[in-house]
């Protein structure tokens, strides 16, 4: 009976005095986003009761994984309804995950966008609705996935993609593609595509040329074609000096 | 006594390595490690994810299934043979017993994280340098800073340091659960009981980083939730905390501070449950 008493004992008092420990490790761990993923409800009704099970015995990445292949073959089969839902699944479970995101958005923006402009079964108006409506869920998806993951450059990068080739919307492009280049190990196109978009912006040339000069101005290795072609484009455009003009090449 | 302790063990190691279990644990989890490599075929990127997200998962649960299986054996085991008779009835402390059987467990487990992680080592080492290769012929053509950067992603794509990190924890919730297995076992009557003990505590250890949160930040539940709540807190260990792969496969650093900070941890429940084994298996009538 003593025995007993004292492993009760034992067992709370070496509980009460882990619970700190336990909850400081935790709160670092969610600083890190190491143990981000929130077990609720809405994730059990996403992927079922086997996969909920699943995931709370700490497998969320593999049944993520499954998940993310199922997408794969439903998206094989033009199934883009099933694709969504998949893919909402696989970045619910494993939101640290960039692949996840920008794999979500580019399918929805980028095929399921086309699929439904080429349906032909429907009239050109429900057509342009349906598109618009698949750039919103792409859109929405690296949104999210930049909440999730906002130290990392691959996202935004996505995300100036989307604006620039699905919205024509310079002005976004080019404030997404300067926050990817302001994130540890962007590459370094990111800061001249965010420049290039800029010279596409009605009213802000000026802005646009005195970056686009000052990378033009860092050395030969930036001094690509294209970064030739806006500057010259905006020299004219903005009417700069011949003496302050770069060399034609 | 580290000769006695060492002799235990050593002969537990022997007994655990003889048994078939291992051996179909073992070399079902090899298998599932090595085909890893051929589950997907996407990008290089997707497929190091799915590889390492599985082989890792492999492993998680393979240790942990071991760690159960092996344990769970070692006491009745013993007894039904009359061993644990033969051997208390020498000049050994019954606390030497348990410790010695309790390092045999876990130099299986030791081996067996070892062999695994080996091959997973060996796989994702064989695809990087197929991607490798690829990636080279694939941009023959393009300039060497670009086939630098891109060659660069794959290496970082591929085998991290985080990851033996992330290997060590696993094999620390392994030792945890033997630990917990062989406190179990002190008063379980039959090998099922304990078997199916664990499995309830290892569910229930993933769950309990949510009930102490709950129980700790909601002051307006039920006092009958509340006192449930906090027994799973306090009696139950944070398996949940072992788990760091899913964000080690994502990309993210683990911070040695914090991998110590876990480590230490493990360690310190191992401790905790051996020393409850032994009390208890001072009580038990031989």
């Amino acid at each position: 009976m003593i025995r007993l008493v004292l492993v009760i004992v034992i067992v709370i008092v070496f509980g009460a005095a882990r619970l700190p420990l336990e909850r400081n490790l935790l709160a670092q761990d969610r600083q890190l986003h190491l143990r981000g993923t929130q077990l609720d409800l809405s994730l059990r009704e996403q992927i079922g009761q086997l996969g909920f099970v699943a995931a709370l015995s700490g497998f969320r990445s593999i049944i993520a994984d499954i998940v993310f292949i199922q997408a794969h073959v439903a998206w094989e089969r033009t199934e883009w309804g099933r694709v969504f839902l998949l893919f909402r699944q696989a970045t619910t479970l494993q939101p640290r995950a960039i692949l996840f995101w920008d794999m979500a958005a580019w399918h929805m923006a980028w095929n399921a966008s086309v699929a439904a402009m080429n349906d032909q079964t429907l009239p050109l108006a429900a057509r342009l609705k349906k598109q618009r409506e698949y750039f919103a869920i792409g859109k929405d998806f690296l949104e999210r996935g930049i909440k999730n993951n906002p130290d990392k450059p691959q996202l935004y990068e996505a995300l100036a993609r989307l604006y620039k080739d699905k919205y024509n919307d310079h002005e976004h492009a080019s404030e997404y593609f300067a926050k990817a280049a302001a994130q540890p190990g962007a590459p370094s196109y990111d800061k001249r595509f965010s420049a290039y978009e800029l010279s596409y912006c009605d009213g802000r040339e000026r802005e646009a040329y005195e970056r686009l000069r000052q990378l033009y101005d860092a050395g030969e290795k930036e001094r690509l074609p294209t970064l030739l072609r806006r500057l010259k484009f905006l020299e004219d455009k903005i009417d700069i000096p011949q003496d302050q003009r770069i060399p034609k090449s | 006594m580290i000769t006695r302790v060492i002799a235990i063990a050593s002969n537990t190691l022997t007994d655990l390595i003889r048994q078939k279990v291992f051996y179909f644990v073992l070399i079902f989890a090899l298998i599932l490690i090595g085909s890893s490599a051929f589950m997907a075929r996407f990008s290089f990127q997707q497929e190091f994810q799915i590889l390492k997200d599985v082989s890792l998962g492999t492993m998680s649960i393979f240790t942990s299934l071991l760690a159960i299986l092996a344990t769970a054996r070692l006491l009745p085991q013993d007894i039904e043979d009359r061993t644990a008779y033969t051997i208390l009835a020498k000049p050994v402390p019954r606390f030497e017993y348990l410790i010695g059987k309790l390092f045999g467990v876990l130099a299986l487990l030791a081996l067996s994280t070892l062999i695994m992680s080996a091959l997973f080592c060996v796989v994702l080492y064989a695809r990087e340098q197929t991607v490798m290769h690829e990636t080279m012929r694939q941009m023959a053509a393009a300039p060497n800073e670009q086939l630098n950067d891109a060659l660069r992603v794959v290496r970082e794509s591929a085998l991290k340091i985080d990851i033996f990190a992330v290997i060590v924890l696993i094999f620390l919730k392994a030792c945890l659960l033997a630990a917990l297995t062989l406190f179990v076992t002190t008063f379980a009557t039959t090998n099922i009981f304990t078997v199916v003990v664990m499995v309830f505590v290892y569910f229930i250890g993933h769950l309990q980083e949510t009930a102490r949160e709950y129980w700790l930040q909601q002051q307006g539940a039920g006092w009958l939730t509340q006192m449930f709540l906090a027994l799973v807190a306090l009696i139950f260990p944070d398996l949940q905390a072992f788990n760091l792969v899913d964000a080690v496969v994502a990309g993210t650093a683990i911070p040695l501070a914090l991998f110590f900070k876990t480590a230490a941890m493990g360690f310190f429940y191992t401790i905790v449950y051996t020393l409850l084994a032994i009390v208890v298996f001072y009580g038990k009538e031989l």
